[in-house]
């Protein structure tokens, strides 16, 4: 039986990983552990990003959903002295509510020009916030944003705390992630981007899963914004170009759509190279073009397939009987 | 707006039309044959701009020769795209999309390597003329591209209407399947698609080289304007992007001027939206099921 094994390595790797991560910050650089808490924003963004991918709605606000996240938050604490906690939900929900908008005046557009819209509104909302100086502090963006408060003894300003606080807000999202993934929505999901119209005519209602999709994945990514915006003190609009979605985009396409595990391994793999390859700041872009310009024409499914590929092979190898 | 800032301010707007028709019918185009949006369109503009400036402003070849020059640099360039990207991901809209947001990366970071980074690389203007109306005064190299989008577009419709291979265009546009079925070879459409739409691109960016700022972000800061074009003319249809790319081109070029360009960009994705609303087509393109 390979399927219980399977999930035994897989269960068993999971704890190893989780156990890593507790044990990092306390060995790493205080450089690397505030790398690290920049991986598990980028981790929630590719993951909540994938699930929008999963009905085939291939957006490029997100990164922008991100931005509102991170100017919610930010201004509630530092203007109407909301507590940080709290702030963070809020902001979730305000790019939840922005994401769900754009969609739904979009929502009978068809093909590239729901993605070239989807492009041009995200660019209304970030130019507005160079615009107009006065609330969103135009080009400079916003600096002196609270950090959170001592909670239970314990200083959430602080590195390591904030550490542990962002890795188990990442945790949570992911974890339910996967389960939305695996339930009946999800299935949905997945129904509606393989067959529009046989989903339809069996009572899926499209436009409302298309915005469910939107609301939950937008929320996640206002968090991941809260999550930033509160560590680094400050908001800055260079933050949520296009050019960080094409990253984004990037990371989730090299690491593969098809599963859950996909986006990780891309986030991983990519911005491990996007962070070593900062001596070459300039070139950097045209190496991640061309990977990903390879990955969608020899390697469709992401680096995630091959290690499936590879696992598979090695499990038939093993499990073909010796001749003897 | 006293008389002479309006007329110059028409002036300019008709020119930033004839630009974004150019680019936008070229993206249209690639877009009714293929079912394929290239971002890197605006990067096919640049490539026409720096031939010019490498042919014209640094070599010293005559200013027409370059432009013709940038024509073939964008041809070449679209029929290598076709080749390289379109074509293996053909019939893969999402794929297509994003391979050419990779491109995007690859063109920008090449030129600014050849060519310099931060760099703004001026080009002079070869007509110094001037037309004088009502006290107005308008450079003739400013609007010369407007007789030139008039040309190459009436010219791409009489060629979609009335010659063999223009039909047989679109038919591969209406129906591949049917359209292979008469006989004609889709491959061939499709990077005959490709190089008129890169030379469309190269011939604006040859054109309007003196009077943008040639750097390698040109592209990017081109590409949405010309994209909102297309989505508000409707994906396919090369008349309703030609009235999309008057529109606006009239929109940004008025705000720019009243109040800012940033305003204008906002203004014009405004635009987008509502006529998106209304119409989630765009002004003129067909219902896609």
């Amino acid at each position: 039986m390979s399927l219980p094994d399977a999930g035994k390595y897989r269960i068993g790797a999971l704890v190893a990983a989780i156990i890593g991560l507790c044990v990092f910050p306390f060995f790493a650089k205080p450089y690397l552990v505030e790398v690290a808490m920049i991986y598990f924003i980028w981790m929630i963004l590719a993951q909540s990003y994938r699930l929008i991918v999963t009905i085939h709605d291939w957006q490029l606000y997100h990164v922008v959903l991100y931005g509102v996240g991170a100017y919610t938050s930010g201004m509630l604490a530092k203007n109407l002295g909301i507590p940080v906690f709290a702030a963070i939900p809020i902001g979730g929900a305000m790019a939840s509510l922005v994401g769900v908008a754009i969609t739904s005046i979009l929502l009978r557009t068809k093909g590239w020009g729901f993605y070239i819209a989807t492009y041009g509104l995200a660019e209304l909302i970030r130019l507005s916030w160079l615009r107009f100086r006065n609330p969103f502090g135009g080009s400079t963006g916003i600096i002196n944003i609270p950090y959170p408060p001592v909670v239970a003894g314990i200083d959430f300003s602080a590195r390591i705390p904030y550490y542990f606080f962002s890795l188990g807000v990442m945790l949570i999202i992911l974890y339910m992630l996967y389960r939305i993934e695996r339930s009946r929505i999800g299935d949905s999901f997945k129904a509606i981007s393989m067959d529009p119209l046989l989903a339809a005519s069996t009572g899926i209602n499209i436009p409302r899963h298309r915005l469910l999709a939107c609301a939950i994945g937008g929320f996640f990514a206002g968090i991941a914004g809260g999550l930033l915006v509160h560590r680094l003190g400050a908001v800055d609009p260079r933050n949520f170009n296009i050019i960080t979605m094409l990253y984004l985009l990037i990371w989730v396409v090299v690491g593969g759509t098809n599963t859950f595990w996909g986006p990780i391994i891309g986030v991983s793999v990519m911005h491990t190279l996007f962070e070593f390859s900062r001596p070459l700041v300039q070139i950097r872009p045209m190496f991640f073009g061309l990977s990903m310009i390879l990955v969608l024409l020899f390697m469709p499914g992401g680096i995630e397939s091959l290690i499936s590929k590879a696992v598979a092979r090695w499990r038939r190898l093993r499990d073909v009987p010796t001749a003897e | 707006m006293d008389i002479q800032t309006l007329l110059q301010t028409i002036a300019n707007a008709g020119a930033v039309s004839a630009m974004y028709a150019l680019i936008a019918v070229g993206l249209t185009l690639a877009f009714g044959v293929m079912q394929m949006a290239n971002l890197a369109h605006g990067h096919f503009f640049m490539a026409g701009a720096y031939t010019v400036y490498a042919l014209y402003a640094l070599n010293r070849w005559p200013f027409w020769l370059a432009v013709a020059a940038a024509v073939g640099i964008g041809a070449v360039i679209g029929l290598a795209v076709e080749r390289g990207i379109f074509r293996p991901l053909r019939g893969d809209v999402v794929a297509g999309f994003i391979a050419t947001a990779g491109l995007m990366f690859v063109f920008e970071v090449f030129m600014g390597e050849v060519w310099g980074w931060g760099y703004m690389r001026p080009v002079p203007s070869p007509y110094m003329h001037a037309v004088t109306f009502l006290g107005a005064s308008v450079s003739f190299q400013r609007v010369i591209v407007i007789p030139f989008a008039i040309a190459c577009i009436g010219g791409l419709m009489i060629f979609m209407h009335w010659f063999r291979l223009g039909r047989a265009l679109r038919a591969v546009a209406q129906d591949p399947e049917a359209a292979s079925l008469q006989g004609i070879n889709i491959n061939r459409m499709t990077a005959l698609a490709m190089a008129i739409a890169g030379a469309l691109a190269g011939i604006a960016g040859g054109l309007m080289s003196t009077i943008y700022a040639v750097t390698p972000a040109l592209g990017g800061h081109i590409i949405l304007p010309a994209l909102i074009v297309v989505v508000v003319g409707g994906m396919g249809s090369i008349g309703g992007v030609t009235l999309a790319a008057i529109v606006l081109g009239f929109v940004n070029t008025f705000v720019t001027t009243l109040v800012d360009g940033v305003t204008a960009l906002m203004v014009s994705v405004a635009v987008m939206a509502l006529v998106l609303a209304i119409r989630p087509q765009g002004l003129m393109g067909h219902v896609v099921t």
